[in-house]
């Protein structure tokens, strides 16, 4: 049973409190909610609407203009694949259709069962193990299709937490 | 400090400040542009007004970048002319391309554009794909496929308006002009004034057409149709058949109205006259006997009334409690007209013609806009100047050459008080008229007052009356109500006199005149031609005071006793409810 999201725990409640009085201070609240959530629950975003005394549509414009924001609660698995150039060009589409064919599960999804959230992210600066993704921050690196199965196994059986 | 340059060769000298754009308009030069509007700060989305300053590279947009002294621009030659094709032809790219089945085909500002630049090919593949329409009011559709990003719209709810209905969403090609959280229009905090519709350039954003609704009515031999006019219609509704701005197409109108079909031609300027009987009679008990219930706001627009039910809910108690002309027409019409003329109001069907898309979210607001017969609207069908238009030009009706005919009498006869509630300041110009005569029990020499007049977002004045000093406040534009409130608020708090006693609200710009169901184009020039129409028609009127009027006297010694007497309660008057400002 997940945590009620309301109210805020006074951690966050006093960073925004301490925040509101400062310009520009928008994009660190979201942050900050986003690192406690893991992603920015609407419910949330209404009371940060009131608390900054900033429409909630000025919020969602700011944090849908941004990638790093998400409105959607993410999986317990996050995997990440790398779309830039070097490791698109080895083929991390192909990774991105596997993955897809063994959980059902799209670039910018989470899967049903709730377990894995999948994202097609910009170069993450390891071009020399192209083509890479992570998952929960772990890097695998000159990942083939045939690899993936393999890969996500330990995560799909509970092996990894 | 004043500015001088060449553009295209010819010297212009404007105000320091002043864009390219705009400095070139002086000289009669009309640079092309799609997202920049007169009524709102460039924001250079589009680039199409792309121009070049000599000695520079670059391309500059014009509508955004100011005028420099001694520089010499240029805003067309072939490398100019090529920029501007692709960028509209990769807007084409994004944009069906359905243009007969629109319903801004003929006004539409990209179809009319791509006219102009001859443009007859497509060389970028066309991208877009199916996007959901938002139906969920019953004033406005957005379709999103048709949108091209201009930000007009969102710039004007949030700028103009100050509702924060429409927001940016997303960014780059995925981009969505749409209420935040994924929420439909109707649980935003959108309050229907329509003025997003009145500033798209494209089929974007609409009103929500209803003139089959009113056709069919019109060809149902059991139903008697019974038409309303609002003020601010017939300074506008020429411009749809070639006229200038402002010019008073009253009597055609009338005339135009009967070929449609209807039984009777009524006038919402009677009610606006009622209105005034109303209100002004609940602001002399308020002012003279009850001081603690000041200010009095007024409360005919309905799109402000759904701003203050859902952001100004604290000042519930001090609204007008009167309904406003279209919904007191509407129930005097199936009341008292339905008794006059022996109909029974179930097959009385009432339409209303209004400058106002969020007249339509009125008529169905609360349970007391069906105050005669129970779940069955006093007003049926409001429909938009734009829709009247169009009704007019399906049926055939060439209304320039008819003969200019008589409203029908009962709740048609109107003064000069009543029609001047199509614009900013003029409901409360009429409320005085009358107010200062029985507070005072002398008539005016002079009927017209100064003060409420003009284009200022606030206005205020202190007047005497009789001997006491009254204050008023007129606001239009929502943007610009939160200032006069909170003056409101603070005084209140702090225990202080009142900053005001009676304020005037109207969402729009201007006042009625420039709503958002008035025909596309409205610019400051534009309202200000309306607006002399509006006063035109007051000056021109035998009468100029609402209780000098025939009808209305007629009204209350026949049927409705006197004012806010019980009667007028049960039919003229309303309640209000607080609301979330989003339902979800």
């Amino acid at each position: 049973m997940a945590d009620a999201l309301l109210p805020m725990p006074t951690e966050l409640t006093s960073f925004i409190n301490e925040w509101k009085v400062k310009p520009g201070n928008l994009i660190m609240v979201l942050h900050k909610v986003q690192e406690h959530y893991g992603y920015i629950p609407q419910e949330v975003a209404v009371e940060v609407s009131k608390i900054l005394e900033i429409p909630l549509a000025k919020i969602y414009g700011v944090a849908t203009f941004y990638h790093l924001f998400s409105f959607k609660k993410p999986g317990k698995h996050k995997i990440a694949v790398c779309l830039g150039t070097a490791c698109y060009l080895k083929g991390a589409q192909d990774l991105l259709d596997e993955i897809d064919a063994i959980i059902g599960c799209k670039a910018g999804e989470v899967s049903s069962d709730e377990k894995f959230s999948v994202d097609a992210v910009r170069c993450i600066g390891c071009c020399g193990l192209a083509p890479v993704l992570t998952i929960d921050g772990k890097v695998f690196g000159c990942v083939t299709a045939d690899h993936m199965a393999g890969i996500i196994a330990p995560y799909q059986n509970d092996e990894v937490n | 400090m004043a500015i001088t340059c060449k553009i295209d060769g010819i010297d212009v000298c404007v105000a320091d400040g002043t864009s390219i754009l705009n400095a070139a308009k002086e000289v009669g030069l009309k640079i092309p542009a799609l997202c920049y509007h007169p009524d709102l700060d460039a924001w250079a989305a589009c680039g199409i007004c792309v121009v070049k300053m000599k000695g520079s590279p670059k391309l500059i947009r014009a509508c955004a970048v100011p005028v420099e002294n001694g520089k010499e621009y240029i805003t067309r030659d072939a490398e100019l002319v090529d920029a501007r094709k692709a960028v509209l032809q990769l807007i084409l790219s994004n944009h069906p391309n359905d243009c007969l089945l629109c319903g801004r085909s003929g006004n539409c500002e990209l179809q009319t554009m791509a006219a102009d630049f001859g443009i007859r090919e497509q060389p970028f593949a066309e991208n877009f794909e199916p996007l959901e329409r938002d139906e969920s009011t019953t004033s406005l559709v957005l379709n999103p496929e048709k949108c091209i990003k201009c930000g007009r719209c969102v710039l004007v709810c949030q700028k103009l308006q100050g509702v924060y209905a429409l927001e940016f969403i997303g960014r780059g090609e995925k981009t969505r002009l749409a209420p935040a959280a994924d929420v439909k229009l109707a649980d935003s905090p959108c309050i229907k004034c329509g003025q997003c519709s009145a500033h798209c350039p494209v089929g974007a954003i609409y009103e929500k057409d209803e003139t089959a609704k009113v056709f069919e009515a019109l060809t149902n031999s059991e139903k008697h149709c019974v038409v309303q006019i609002a003020p601010a219609v017939r300074v506008a509704l020429g411009e749809a058949f070639g006229l200038e701005s402002g010019e008073l197409l009253t009597g055609k109108m009338y005339a135009a109205l009967r070929r449609l079909g209807f039984d009777k031609v009524f006038d919402t300027n009677f009610a606006a006259d009622l209105t005034i009987m109303e209100e002004g009679t609940e602001f002399i008990h308020r002012f003279t006997q009850a001081p603690q219930e000041l200010p009095l706001i007024t409360s005919c627009c309905p799109a402000w009334v759904d701003y203050m039910e859902k952001y100004a809910n604290d000042l519930i108690p001090n609204f007008s409690t009167c309904k406003s002309p279209q919904q007191m027409e509407g129930a005097m019409i199936k009341t008292y007209y339905a008794q006059k003329a022996g109909i029974d109001p179930k097959n009385i069907v009432v339409v209303s013609v209004m400058p106002c898309t969020a007249k339509k979210f009125e008529v169905q607001a609360n349970d007391d806009m069906s105050s005669v017969l129970k779940g069955v609207q006093d007003v049926d069908i409001a429909i938009t100047t734009r829709e009247l238009a169009r009704m007019i030009k399906q049926a055939g009706i060439d209304i320039l050459s008819l003969k200019e005919e008589e409203v029908d009498p009962l709740l048609g006869t109107y003064t000069g008080a009543g029609t001047i509630f199509g614009v900013t300041g003029g409901v409360m110009e009429a409320a005085l008229r009358t107010a200062v005569a029985k507070i005072t029990g002398k008539e005016l020499g002079k009927v017209e007052l100064d003060a409420p007049r003009g284009m200022d977002g606030v206005k205020s004045a202190e007047l005497d009356v009789g001997g006491k000093k009254v204050r008023i406040g007129v606001a239009h534009g929502m943007v610009n109500i939160e200032k006069v409130l909170n003056e409101v608020r603070a005084a209140k708090k702090a225990g202080k006199e009142l900053p005001y006693h009676f304020i005037e609200v109207m969402a729009c710009r201007g006042g009625c005149i420039g709503g958002g169901g008035q025909p596309h184009g409205a610019t400051d020039e534009v309202r200000a031609k309306r607006t002399a129409g509006m006063y035109k028609d007051d000056e021109i009127s035998k009468i100029r005071c609402s209780h000098n009027n025939p009808e209305i006297l007629a009204a209350y010694k026949d049927f409705l006793v006197e004012p806010n007497s019980h009667k007028s309660h049960e039919l003229l008057h309303r309640k209000y409810n607080k609301r979330p400002v989003y339902n979800k």
